[in-house]
């Protein structure tokens, strides 16, 4: 589980975040829903310790971030915004580098990887180096190395970006699968659709605030709109109608 | 898979997995290992067999062969014209307008006898022959000395016969005569030639560590793997002394290949033709490696700490050549200023290994209390590198690729 309270987070003058709180649980998915720019990546940039809050707390399994960064890290499997792999090792070899970073014992390691390898579809091509590999098997590739220490927690920043239909298919039955398992899933989107598809729990967030916290369907009678992208645009138009 | 909670298991194999990941990494990319093992190690060598061959064999020649020079005005002075053949000189015809020629570098120099000569030496006056030359040549400078020292022999011979035919000893005209002793021994001389050789093996750690320091951390921001990789619970001062250690490796590999090519070349380098003595065996290697030691660790955190700065893998690369002129620095300073070294300069990184293999190879070696300065010196600095690098390496900043 992991629990957001309060968080604020300012660049210069720029507030990216500027209060937010938010529950994510175990055996649901969790979308933070929010358009480019209004803080996604920040809250979850805290949320796996690359940044320190100005203020506010971060809590992963009971364990508080402040306290026990390391901690946090282990409980955490993280697809970033920036999923960068090793290009001059194969997929194989950047999952088993991150495996032995978080103290895998090799037994263990080879058993897990060979099981992320089959559940993620990626047996073709888990023995070539990583140049030259299309978006949807750097992350497929990305995930299996964010899984590889079976945490309960995993937080995906926007993963389907930049996927064909058939890998963003696949990605979505994928956390499904993750979210079954009883596993805290929590991912990032700017996709109505995909938010509506698979969150038991949609977090909106606007201009670093969140505007509302809800299940999809709450959502959608609190706006009164059927549609969840017009309730959504209604959310982030009646706040920014409120900033002005 | 399974549901159980992770138990948090030996960190400590973090250093020595990013350790060995870097090295692996590295090892298959071909740019690093030209520059590491072969480019970076090598080119000292090869450079300085280059050099040396030519102006060993440029001397050589000068000193042996025939060497021509065109007189104008040499009806004047026939005499003069046979000691000069009698030296190996071949006067030449005369040409049109000598200062121009030396000047095209057409001739090395250019003898010119007035025609008063023979009325000035008959009446047992001074007489003057002029040498023209251009000293900014410095390939001339061998045969203009070689012709001076000719004139002046010749001259002083008929000195000395003019005054014995009046009856006076020569030695009257030459109350004190200055005897050279030259102290230098042969290996100081071999060394004055091999000053250079402390920047090439700088230069070679330098450039053997050189990729791996860039893609630490402007690399790894750039393809954006540095995110993920500080997501995992492993602290950074880990990740970074497994880095700076694989950089250090390929730096070091980079000398040992080197202080094995200079070994070798070492032998074939004729110096014994001019009178010098070279080794660089097995004993000078060792010495060395030791004095670098140190140098090796801050050289990879300095280059750590710039790349670091970039926003981009062109940018740091940019960064990092700026910084390989720091170490020639030193060799500047002491071939441009003859200061004498002083003990502190040891203390001194940069500077004390200059000194240190400057004193090896004109064959002193380095007392134990240099050899200590050096190292303490060089190893002071790198800690504070290293420590500064860690802190750049907590920045918040530092991770955020985009």
């Amino acid at each position: 589980m992991i629990e957001v309270k309060d968080l604020h987070k300012a660049f210069g003058a720029v507030k990216a975040v500027d209060g937010v709180s938010f529950k994510a649980r175990d055996g649901e998915i969790t979308g933070l829903l929010g358009p480019n720019g209004a803080g996604k990546t920040t809250t979850l940039r805290m949320l796996y310790t690359l940044m320190t809050p100005d203020r506010g707390q971060v809590i992963v399994d009971g364990i508080d971030a402040a306290q026990d960064a390391l901690a946090v890290r282990r409980e955490l499997g993280v697809l970033p915004d920036a999923r960068g792999l090793y290009k001059r090792l194969t997929a194989r070899e950047n999952i088993d580098y991150f495996a032995r970073l978080h103290g895998l014992p090799e037994d263990l390691m080879a058993n897990r990887r060979e099981a992320l390898v089959n559940a993620l579809d990626m047996v073709g091509f888990a023995d070539r180096r990583t140049e030259g590999f299309s978006q949807g098997q750097r992350v497929k590739t990305a995930i299996a190395r964010a899984l590889i220490h079976d945490p309960r927690n995993v937080i995906l920043d926007e993963p389907t970006n930049g996927l064909d239909v058939m890998a963003t298919r696949a990605l979505r039955q994928f956390m499904q699968h993750l979210k079954n398992e009883g596993r805290c899933v929590l991912f990032s989107s700017h996709i109505m659709q995909e938010v509506g598809a698979l969150c038991d729990r949609v977090v909106v967030i606007a201009n670093g605030r969140v505007v509302a916290d809800e299940s999809p369907a709450a959502l959608r009678e609190q706006t009164g709109e059927a549609n969840l992208e017009d309730a959504f645009v209604k959310i982030i138009g009646s706040e920014e109608g409120l900033a002005a | 898979m399974n549901m159980k909670t992770v138990t948090p298991i030996a960190r400590t194999r973090a250093f020595a997995t990013v350790f060995l990941k870097e090295v692996r990494e590295n090892l298959r990319d071909r740019r690093t290992i030209t520059s590491a093992f072969l480019t970076g190690p090598l080119l000292g060598p090869i450079i300085m067999v280059m050099l040396l061959n030519i102006t060993l064999n440029r001397q050589l020649d000068k000193a042996e062969n025939p060497l021509p020079v065109p007189v104008s005005g040499a009806e004047y002075a026939p005499n003069l014209i046979n000691a000069l053949k009698a030296e190996g000189i071949v006067p030449r015809p005369a040409i049109a307008n000598p200062e121009l020629a030396v000047r095209k570098q057409d001739a090395d120099v250019v003898l010119r006898i007035s025609p008063d000569y023979a009325t000035a030496w008959r009446k047992g006056e001074a007489v003057q022959v002029e040498l023209i030359y251009d000293s900014s040549q410095r390939d001339a400078n061998a045969s203009v000395e070689r012709l001076s020292n000719v004139v002046e022999t010749y001259a002083r011979q008929q000195g000395a016969m003019r005054l014995v035919s009046r009856g006076l000893s020569p030695s009257t005209a030459w109350p004190v005569v200055a005897a050279k002793r030259d102290q230098a021994t042969a290996q100081a001389r071999a060394a004055l030639v091999f000053s250079i050789l402390p920047y090439f093996f700088v230069l070679t750690v330098f450039m053997g560590g050189m990729y791996l320091a860039i893609d630490l951390t402007a690399g790894e921001r750039e393809r954006q793997s540095l995110e993920p990789l500080f997501a995992n619970p492993v602290p950074r001062w880990k990740i970074l002394a497994g880095k700076l250690a694989a950089i250090c490796t390929f730096s070091a590999a980079s000398l040992l290949i080197s202080l094995v090519a200079f070994g070798v070349v070492g032998r074939f380098v004729p110096t014994e033709k001019l009178g010098m003595e070279l080794d660089l065996g097995l004993r000078f290697s060792g010495q060395v490696l030791l004095l670098m030691l140190p140098l090796i660790v801050l050289l990879a955190a300095l280059q750590s700490m710039v790349a670091a700065f970039a926003k981009s893998y062109r940018e740091a690369q940019m960064y990092v050549s700026l910084l390989m002129f720091v170490p020639i620095l030193p060799s500047i300073l002491l071939s441009t200023m003859p200061i004498k070294a002083q003990g502190w300069m040891y203390a001194v990184p940069l500077l004390g290994q200059h000194l240190g293999i400057m004193q090896l190879l004109r064959g002193d070696g380095v007392t134990a209390e240099q050899l200590g300065l050096c190292l303490i010196g060089s190893l002071a600095a790198s800690v504070l590198g290293v420590l500064v690098t860690a802190r750049l390496y907590q920045s918040e900043r530092l991770a955020i690729s985009g």
